[in-house]
């Protein structure tokens, strides 16, 4: 009875709020005459034409997913690569360090146009925007993840003769697996935002292309619908990001609240 | 991002776990310092990374491994940045560009310090809009560009929308994340004292909270600045971005280069100013705090 109460008291406050913020959209446009502003009934109407009913799933959507997804992939990989051995060499990082600060602190938008220059705007260019701009965070916190790892640990490691391979798999890389998934979880709000403005940008194909097309072509309820996928994607892949981590490093919160006293 | 952790922030700064884990990497370097490389700092390495890269640069498209119409030489670019810095029009973009950074920046960093303590006045007030901020928070920016260009064309109000939509949840956050770091006994302690609301809030919330704060205007400033430059690649709201858009439609490769560099630069310069204030306004505190990733 108890945590029958207790449970839809949480219920409450998670839905509490985003309901009467729907219904008040709902209220505040229902009889709206606004051209920009349609009503939100007539929004929901649309989504359902414009994104459920048609291909668009397959011609827009998955393009852009893939695309997405490819250069995320590369992204982590490439950063997570290329982060360890900075960490474990200290004059290869002394070296690159300037360079790799003055390319993170460029603006990955702006290749877009560099990129297209030399790459031309189908789904290569995209995706080598997307891994240019959404290294950075990945491969700093790598390194910055691995000179980090515990004294001790590694020392303990080195004296059992854990070398190579194995010093990577199950030292190094658990070790610095806090700071990576940090990193990570920057990197995939760079990747959609990269995603989205590529395709905004040049493209024929895509979310942030069609999104563009509704608006360019004053189709306003549907652009609204647009936005609303473009807002849930953001949303859906947070919360995947969420679970992950979650299972990722479950060690490692696990650790932190046993030690309230060091955090 | 903890980049900071390794740098003094302060004189008074304790030897914290990051700087003991660095020293502890510099002594077995010093103990076998032999002759020849080895004896050389690190800063020299920097630069000769610095130089290698750039001689590539020029190197590479003269010699035609990368396509020089695409990739001209370092040296090509660099006098096109000197072209650049004469022309007029480049000074009133980039002043453009800073302009819509520092007055997005400055809203949203405003708006995030107001309701974000608003809402930690409140235990409740936490409970019933965590949902919401986390359903928010992850939407991108960019989703909202259409809009923009609706209601104000390319107005710099285009670009102020979504900078300070995507600025705002990393303040929000930080400052949540901060209030709720308050020290309990000292809580009781200015209770059993008699504080009055504004002097708990001058003296306890308002310093544990700033660190926290100081973070989230970091996350934002470059936040930020990316969000400026897309607005004006893809809105066309006058800027650095529109410059680079343009010089690109009209083939002018060694421009965009040029530009691309000027934004890199801008985008460092952004950095050493947050870190400098975060410096300067922390100046008092003892150790970084913990940086809360965005």
């Amino acid at each position: 009875m108890t945590t029958a109460v207790a449970v839809s008291k949480k219920t409450l406050y998670v839905i509490g709020l985003p309901v009467v913020l729907i219904a008040l959209w709902w209220a505040c446009t229902a009889n709206s005459s606004s051209y920009y502003f349609p009503s939100l009934g007539k929004i929901a109407e649309t989504f359902g034409s414009t994104w459920l009913t048609t291909d668009r799933l397959t011609n827009d959507v998955l393009p852009s997913m893939a695309r997405l997804a490819a250069g995320y992939a590369l992204c982590v990989a490439l950063g997570t690569g290329l982060g360890m051995f900075l960490g474990l060499h200290r004059r290869a990082r002394a070296t690159a360090e300037p360079v790799l600060e003055f390319f993170r602190a460029i603006p990955p938008p702006v290749l877009i146009p560099v990129l297209m220059i030399v790459a031309g705007i189908g789904d290569g260019m995209k995706v080598l925007v997307i891994v240019l701009g959404a290294v950075w965070p990945v491969l700093l916190n790598t390194v910055e993840g691995v000179r980090a790892v515990d004294e001790v640990l590694s020392d303990t490691s080195r004296s059992y003769g854990i070398t190579g391979i194995a010093r990577i798999r199950y030292l190094v890389l658990p070790g610095a697996s806090p700071q990576i998934i940090a990193g990570m979880r920057q990197a995939l709000s760079i990747s959609i935002i990269l995603m989205v403005i590529s395709e905004m940008f040049a493209s024929s194909s895509g979310l942030g292309f069609t999104v563009v097309q509704f608006q360019r072509g004053f189709a306003i309820p549907q652009m609204w619908s647009g936005i609303i996928v473009l807002g849930l994607l953001g949303f859906l892949l947070s919360l995947a990001f969420g679970v992950f981590e979650r299972r990722a490093l479950g060690w490692y919160h696990g650790l932190l609240q046993s030690q309230p006293g060091e955090k | 991002m903890r980049a900071t952790h390794s740098e003094p922030i302060t004189a008074f700064d304790s030897p914290g776990r990051d700087s003991e884990t660095d020293a502890a990497q510099r002594r077995p370097v010093a103990a076998d310092r032999g002759p020849g490389i080895r004896n050389l700092p690190d800063s020299v390495f920097g630069v000769g990374g610095v130089l290698a890269f750039a001689a590539l640069l020029e190197l590479l498209p003269r010699m035609g491994v990368l396509p020089r119409a695409y990739f001209p030489p370092l040296s090509e670019m660099l006098a096109a940045l000197i072209g650049l810095l004469g022309r007029s029009s480049f000074w009133t973009a980039l002043f453009d560009t800073v302009r819509g950074w520092g007055i997005g920046l400055a809203i949203a960093v405003a708006a995030g310090i107001i309701i974000g303590f608003l809402i930690s006045t409140s235990a409740q007030l936490i409970r019933i809009t965590a949902s919401t901020i986390e359903f928010l928070r992850p939407i991108p920016s960019v989703a909202l560009i259409p809009l923009a260009v609706l209601l104000f064309g390319t107005d710099i109000r285009s670009t102020l929308l979504l900078v300070v939509y995507a600025s705002f949840w990393p303040i929000l956050i930080q400052v949540l994340h901060g209030v709720q770091d308050i020290n309990p006994v000292a809580r009781d302690t200015t209770a059993s004292y008699g504080f009055s609301r504004w002097a708990v809030f001058r003296y306890l919330i308002w310093p544990t909270a700033l660190p926290y704060l100081m973070t989230g205007v970091r996350l934002s400033a470059s936040v930020a600045l990316v969000l400026t430059i897309s607005a004006e690649l893809i809105i066309g709201s006058p800027g650095l971005g529109t410059e680079i858009a343009r010089s690109q439609s009209s083939n002018a490769t060694a421009d965009v280069y040029a530009t691309v560099i000027v934004t890199g630069v801008l985008g460092i310069v952004v950095n050493i100013l947050v870190r400098s204030i975060e410096r300067r306004v922390l100046s008092w505190h003892a150790s970084m705090r913990k940086d809360v990733s965005a």
